[in-house]
């Protein structure tokens, strides 16, 4: 007899949404705010992990089909190409800028280049937790 | 005066958490400490919202959240493996 988890189901379907919208107004309230690339990334990894819970390995990977051995090597490729791109200006490694723009909805806004090397961080936790959690499920 | 109310309602908290304290190691069985250690959650959350009224500040309102998301993931997986053995399953249809 098949198990019924309709409970379970229907509050995932609306937490993972509450869960993956914090995780990301954590990532962008780093920058002024507690929050960052860390925390942001871990909170994507356990909305994740809610995923996996509920329903089985196998329905998630068929409706998120990213390998996430290959989003932590692309993180961590983006971290380091963005400290190395200060090169190009003649400035040391890992150096920042930032500016402030004037942008179609949000009016004046300001962007600073950390942001990207908070993209490469978040994905790389967000790669190395979920495929921590995913290897050591596997039984037998 | 509303920083006596919050030392009193942080008083009660904590010993809230000592009587879940208790529950969670005294406990005879594992769905009673499963719901000790949620409730101990819950609890936290609310300390957690005190503190900040008492420091008054805004920076620990993430700290909410996340708690209670944690929670209440670790909850739904202590639960899971509890009733099926197994905390993430590889294919339910088999």
């Amino acid at each position: 007899m098949k198990p019924n988890d309709v409970i379970l189901h229907s509050v995932t379907k609306v937490a993972v949404f509450i869960i993956l919208t914090f995780s990301i107004y954590l990532f962008f309230g780093g920058h002024h705010n507690p929050g960052g690339g860390f925390i942001g990334g871990l909170s994507v990894a356990s909305g994740l992990v809610l995923l996996y819970l509920t329903f089985d390995i196998e329905t998630v990977r068929r409706n998120i089909p990213v390998d996430f051995k290959k989003v932590a090597a692309f993180g961590v490729l983006i971290a380091i190409f963005t400290g190395a791109s200060s090169l190009l200006f003649d400035k040391p490694f890992l150096n920042q800028a930032y500016g402030y723009f004037n942008l179609p909805i949000f009016g004046k806004t300001e962007l600073a280049t950390a942001v990207i090397f908070d993209v490469g961080v978040a994905l790389a936790v967000i790669g190395t937790a979920v495929t921590i959690i995913l290897s050591i499920s596997e039984d037998g | 005066m509303i920083l006596l109310a919050v030392k009193i309602a942080i008083l009660c908290m904590s010993i809230a958490i000592l009587g879940l304290i208790y529950r969670l190691i005294k406990g005879p069985s594992m769905p009673d400490r499963i719901i000790a250690l949620d409730a101990i959650g819950i609890n936290l959350v609310a300390i957690v919202a005190l503190v900040s009224i008492f420091l008054d500040t805004n920076a620990f309102l993430e700290v909410i959240l996340l708690l209670g998301i944690l929670s209440f993931i670790g909850t739904v997986a202590f639960s899971k493996y509890l009733e099926k053995g197994v905390a993430l399953e590889r294919d339910r249809d088999l």
